[in-house]
Formats: structure tokens, sequence, C-alpha cells
């Protein structure tokens, strides 16, 4: 366990998903393992979540962070998403894209708002301090908003 | 060579054995034991003593001959090549057909097509959000898009792989075009992929639109109506290359394709079908990843299970059922979006392995095709590659067979004291794997259930942390990394043209305002009811039916929706 997730409790909050069309999710599956394993509680859906779905689950379970497995261009309709997050109030909560994404779409994304973009190889530390800092960030948003 | 038989045990053996054990044991794993993706042991040298020529007939023989390890037909690769099946999807029908213009220009000898996520997911294209469309794969959805996937190309003259998992749409709107064009469907030849729909509820959540009772009835009224119409296809390809891109080891994925055949054997027998006349149309399609001589002897063993299980289970006669079919892919999860270039090297190996394997016909991966590593999936997703790579995947190919005279000899490495006692090793693990599938009641019920499924994710992270920890090494991701290594993608995605796809919509529009509307919802009037009629039921094939209504122009989104709605849908039954 990182010392970003023991800083703080009740423990993260992290939603793993899909959005679009893709249903490739040993990629999403794996991840989902590896926070839950680093003492996150994780809430998994099933792929090719639409927009709102997210939405209302994100709100529902109060997630600090929502990760998004992209592996076939669904990640171009992120914009969407933190769009509809705004929308409904929760535009504390961070977001972060996993899996194929290439160049000039991670810009995008990351102008749109997106916290952190992980590629193929990222390291599984990594994914687990980030997504427990981005955490701790949310939540001390979510206070002070 | 002494006429004298060698003397078991071989004398100087145990010095021998001394001598290379001092100087390897230190290199295995924690247990002192190297193992290889199965989890066989790998020791560092094979004798006589572990595999003999006194084993020749039974474990060998002649190939085209049982127990059919060395292949399945007389002369394999001498007398007939592999088949040269590279993937083809992208944007428009127009694109696609303009991408398999350029493959057979190329040397490729067959076609192969890969629709949209859009059509996987059983929707057309009016249904999903636009900057979507034709991003991983052709938008196919009518019978004019389907003849013009095939415009300047004869349907009867080249055999084609379609994805087109049940309910068969595509194959529906390739027969219209046949019909349109007065080409006889006896002169259509190819083969289902993506019709092994018990793969996808346990390892490729891809490809399924209906719920596993629904698929079960759908797949078997397929067979039968292939059997009654269309001689040169191929209804089923059973598809290990799913299980094993989501995490089954070589043997395992192996075993699980095995029990899948099995189970449509039986269903297939089942509705009263004879072994004799639908087993000859089974094939396969494996995934060789790096792990060289495991794969080799994976593909030699399977090729043995299946004759013997065919014999015992279903007591074929017809040496044609003997018969282990398969195409291969090079393996996606073992490319590498660190130094792509190094991929031209991985699927290099690959496809020797898959040919010392007996493949009949090969995908190459184009080393930008899949920018991926393990953690991650596989198979053209997101990326089509570039047409250089794409060349540069059939030319390996092609140096493979012609420079380096892969094919000269059959089945080259047989005999190999290592090689054929790997083979036998594999057999066994894949056995004792079929073995457990068969004490659940058989793979549907053990999908069901979630035991292959548990099988798969354990087998994934067990492998994810041999990465993870250094023990399997990754070339320029774990191991020999760049200083400076370029932290994203080397090239944009390419993107349909958005003006051509939304010109596509229109045309889609067009067709649908201007077909016979009563030939249509008459059309969907009669599938509707075959699919709520008994499995088996005279003139209720639901198969049939959605031939009949793509014919009267109904559409692919229209026909998934029609058995979704009567079928029910599928959910993934896969939990981390």
């Amino acid at each position: 366990m990182s010392d970003s997730t023991k800083s703080i409790s009740p423990p993260p909050r992290v939603l793993v998903t899909k959005i679009g069309l893709d249903g490739h999710d040993r990629g999403s599956r794996i991840v989902a393992a590896y926070l839950r394993d680093a003492g996150m509680e994780v809430i998994y859906t099933a792929p090719w979540q639409k927009i709102e779905a997210v939405v209302k689950l994100a709100v529902e379970e109060d997630v600090d962070v929502i990760g998004v497995s992209s592996l076939a261009t669904d990640h171009l309709l992120l914009p969407d998403l933190m769009a509809a997050l705004g929308e409904a109030g929760f535009g504390h909560v961070k977001v972060v894209a996993g899996g194929i994404i290439p160049d000039g779409d991670e810009a995008e994304l990351l102008r749109a708002g997106v916290s952190r973009v992980f590629h193929p190889g990222s390291p599984r530390e990594d994914i687990v301090a980030t997504v427990g800092d981005l955490a701790t960030q949310a939540r001390a948003a979510c206070a002070n908003g | 060579m002494s006429e004298q038989p060698v003397q078991l045990p071989l004398p100087g053996f145990e010095s021998a054995r001394a001598e290379w054990r001092r100087d390897y044991d230190g290199q295995a794993g924690q247990d002192g034991i190297l193992r290889n993706r199965s989890g066989i042991e790998i020791k560092p040298l094979y004798t006589c003593e572990d595999w003999g020529e006194e084993r020749y007939m039974e474990d060998l023989s002649f190939p085209g001959q049982l127990p059919m390890t060395r292949g399945i037909y007389p002369s394999m690769h001498r007398g007939r090549t592999w088949t040269q099946r590279q993937l083809v999807g992208f944007g428009t029908p127009e694109d696609y057909n303009h991408r398999l213009k350029t493959i057979l220009a190329a040397g490729g000898t067959a076609g192969s097509l890969i629709p949209c996520n859009s059509v996987y997911r059983g929707y057309d294209c009016d249904e999903v959000e636009l900057p979507l469309l034709g991003t991983c794969g052709a938008v196919v959805n009518t019978v004019d898009d389907m003849d013009l996937c095939y415009r300047d190309i004869g349907v009867g003259e080249l055999s084609t792989a379609v994805n087109d998992p049940l309910p068969f749409t595509l194959l529906a709107l390739l027969l219209a075009v046949a019909k349109r064009r007065d080409v006889p469907w006896s002169r259509i030849t190819g083969t289902s992929n993506q019709s092994d729909y018990i793969s996808h509820f346990v390892a490729n959540h891809m490809f399924f639109r209906i719920a596993l009772p629904g698929s079960r009835r759908v797949l078997v009224d397929h067979v039968e109506f292939c059997q009654t119409h269309l001689p040169g296809w191929n209804p089923i390809s059973v598809v290990g290359q799913h299980m094993q891109q989501g995490g089954a080891t070589p043997a395992e994925a192996m075993a699980l394709t095995l029990c899948t055949a099995i189970q449509y054997a039986e269903d297939c027998r089942t509705r009263g079908m004879d072994p004799d006349v639908f087993l000859p149309r089974f094939t396969f399609f494996f995934d060789i990843s790096i792990s060289f001589f495991e794969e080799i002897a994976k593909l030699r063993a399977g090729r043995r299970l299946w004759q013997r299980i065919v014999r015992e289970r279903f007591g074929a006669k017809n040496p044609k059922a003997w018969r282990f079919k398969f195409h291969a892919q090079t393996s996606g999860v073992d490319l590498t979006r660190q130094q792509p270039l190094n991929n031209v090297a991985r699927v290099a190996v690959q496809a020797i392995a898959g040919i010392f394997g007996g493949l009949q016909s090969l995908h190459t991966d184009a080393y930008d095709e899949v920018l991926s590593v393990p953690t991650e999936e596989a198979a053209r997703i997101a990326i089509v590659p570039t047409e250089e790579a794409a060349r540069i995947a059939i030319a390996t190919q092609n140096i493979l067979r012609e420079e380096a005279h892969l094919t000269d000899v059959i089945d080259p490495l047989a005999g190999s004291y290592y090689l054929e006692t790997l083979t036998n090793r594999m057999e066994e693990e894949i056995e004792a794997t079929i073995a457990r599938i068969d004490a659940a009641g058989g793979m549907f019920a053990a999908a069901e259930a979630g035991l292959p499924q548990d099988m798969i994710g354990k087998s994934a992270r067990v492998f994810q942390e041999k990465v993870d920890s250094g023990q399997e090494t990754i070339v320029g991701v774990n191991k020999y990394r760049e200083a400076e290594e370029p932290t994203t993608a080397p090239r944009p995605l390419e993107r349909p043209d958005q003006s051509a796809m939304e010109a596509h919509l229109a045309r889609f529009r067009a067709f649908k305002a201007e077909r016979s509307q009563a030939a249509v919802t008459a059309a969907l009037d009669i599938l509707a009811r075959a699919a709520n009629a008994a499995p088996g039921t005279p003139g209720q094939n639901v198969y049939e039916k959605v031939v009949e209504a793509a014919m009267a122009g109904v559409t692919h989104g229209e026909l998934c929706a029609c058995l979704r709605r009567e079928l029910g849908f599928g959910q993934p039954l896969v939990m981390p």
C-alpha cells in the first residue's frame, strides 16, 4: 500500500469502467485488482457503459476517482464525460484514462480535464500511487467546495 | 551410427549431468526449476532417455496419418503452403475495398473482413456516436455496403474469413450479394470467425450479443444451415486465441478450446446431425506467443488430441473429421509499444513457431498494429496498421517461406528429444484441464459456473506478476530500456475521413427509406417467430430466417435488435 492510500480514511473509492463500444477488459480487470489489492474500494463495471450511467454510478457510489480503460478509440468520448460530471456537480472527481491512447489524443484529453493518461507498460506502483494521490486531492476539493 | 541400439541408461550420462547441473542450476526459478508458461518443467538437456525412437510410430507416424502429430495432410507445407490471411477492416465499405485490393496485390491470398466495433455490438451506424464509426473496422450494415466491399472482386473467387459473431449477419449480407450477382452459394468459401460464443463469454467480451442459451441455439441452427446450403463454408471457428490473449497459458488455451469444440459437437449431435458430416467443417484459431518450443508443442499436441477426441467421443470415421485445421495469429500481447520495431523480430519468431506447428493459415501482426504489452489486450485493436507495416507483415511470411525455405521439409523438428518430450508433457497438461472441465459438466456448464474465467484470470495475474518482478523479460519494457523513451505513441492514430463517414451515414438512411418496408416487417416477424419456436422445429431455423431477411433489405442492426429482444441480451460473466 502506498503512503497516499494510507493518508485518507475511509480509503479511496475508485470506479473502474469502460465507455463506448469496445469490450476488451483484461486491462481494466487487472488495474481494478491492483487498486483493490492496494486497499482501495473499487467499483467495477462491465464494458460499454453510457456516459450518463457512469455519472450516475459515480454520484451514487460517491467515488473519488474514475478510471476509464480505452483500447479502441472510445477515449474520444472522455471530454463528454468530463462535461457531464461538471453538469452533475461532480467536477471534483478526478478522471484517469489508460490503454492505447495516441499522442495527439492524450493532449486533447488532458486539456479536457483528464488528470492522467497511463500507457501500456505503466508500472503498477505508478498507477496505485497516482490514483491514491488523486483521491486525496478529490476529497480535499470536495471538502473545500 | 552404430548398428547397436543405444544402451540405457546412457553411459556417461550421470557425469555429464553433474557437469551441466553445476553450471546451470543456479539460473532456474525460485524452486530451482525452470518452467515454461504452462508450468511445465524445462530441463537443461534432453536425450534419448526422455524420448526414444521406439515411440516413433505411436507418437508420430506420418503426416496425414493418425495420430496426426506431424500434420493433417500428407504433404503439408511442402505440397501446399499456408494461406496468408491478413485482417482488414477500416472506415467505410469503400475504404475496406481499397485495403483489400492492396493486400491482394501484395501477395495476400485470401480475405478477411473486420467490421467496426459498432457492428460487433450489434448496432447500425445510425445508433452510435459518429466519432467512433469505422475507427477499428469497416462499417458494414446493409447488402449495399457488402456489395461495395466486394467492388471489382468476385464473391465466389476469394475465400473470406469474416469476423462475424452470431447471428452471423455479415455472412447473410454476403449471401445476399451473391444472390444479387447470380453467384451460386456453393461457390462461397470462407469461415465464420467469432462464431465461438463461449469464448466470448469466458475470455473476450468484445463480441457477444445474445444471452448464452439463445447463442447455443443460434449456433446449431447456423451449422445446420451451412451444412445444407454452403458446402464450402466453415460455420465454426473455435477460438483458443481469445483464451490465451485473455491470459490462459498455452496449455490451458488449447484445453479450453478443445472443450469448447467438444461442446459444440455434442450440441450438433443432439440436434441429430452426423459428426462425420459436420466435424470436417470445424476449424480452430490459435494465438502464437513468443514461447517458441512451447507453442510448437501446443499445436502438435492439440492435433494429436483432436483426432482422438473425435474418434473416441464422436465415433468419427471420416478421415476429414480427424483433421485439426487451424488458423493462427502471432500474439499481440507479446508486442510492445516501447521500441516498436523490435516487434518485427518478435512476429518472425512467433510465425516460425506457428509454421513448425503445422498451421493452415497465418496472420502476422504488423509491428505497429498493437502497441500494447501484457497488461493490455491485443489483436488489431485501436491501431490500424500503416500500409508500410502491413507490407512488412506479409513480407515476413514470404521471407520465411521462400528465402528461409521453412516449407521444404514436413514437420522438421520431429524426433527432437526436447520437442517430443515437451509435446507429450503439453498433451498431459491439456488432458488434465479437459478432465476438470468434463467434471464440471462440460464447457457450457463450466462457463456458466465461471470456472474457465477463474482459470484464465488467475493465469493472467501470475504472468503479470512475473513481468512485474522481472522474472519474465520483455525487452525494452522491463529490461534493456532506452534512456530516452518516447513517452507517447510514435504516430497519430489514423481516423476515417469524417465527411466520407457522414456521406456513408446519409447513404445508409437513404437505403432504409427506399426499401420495401412491408418486406422488412414481414421478414422480421418471421425471424421473431422462429426464435420463439423450440430448437430444431422443422422450418424454424433461425439462421435461415436471418439470411432471408438480409435479402429482403433488413439491416444488420435490425437483425441483432430482433434477436436481442427475442432471445435476451448477453452480459459478461467475468469480474476481477
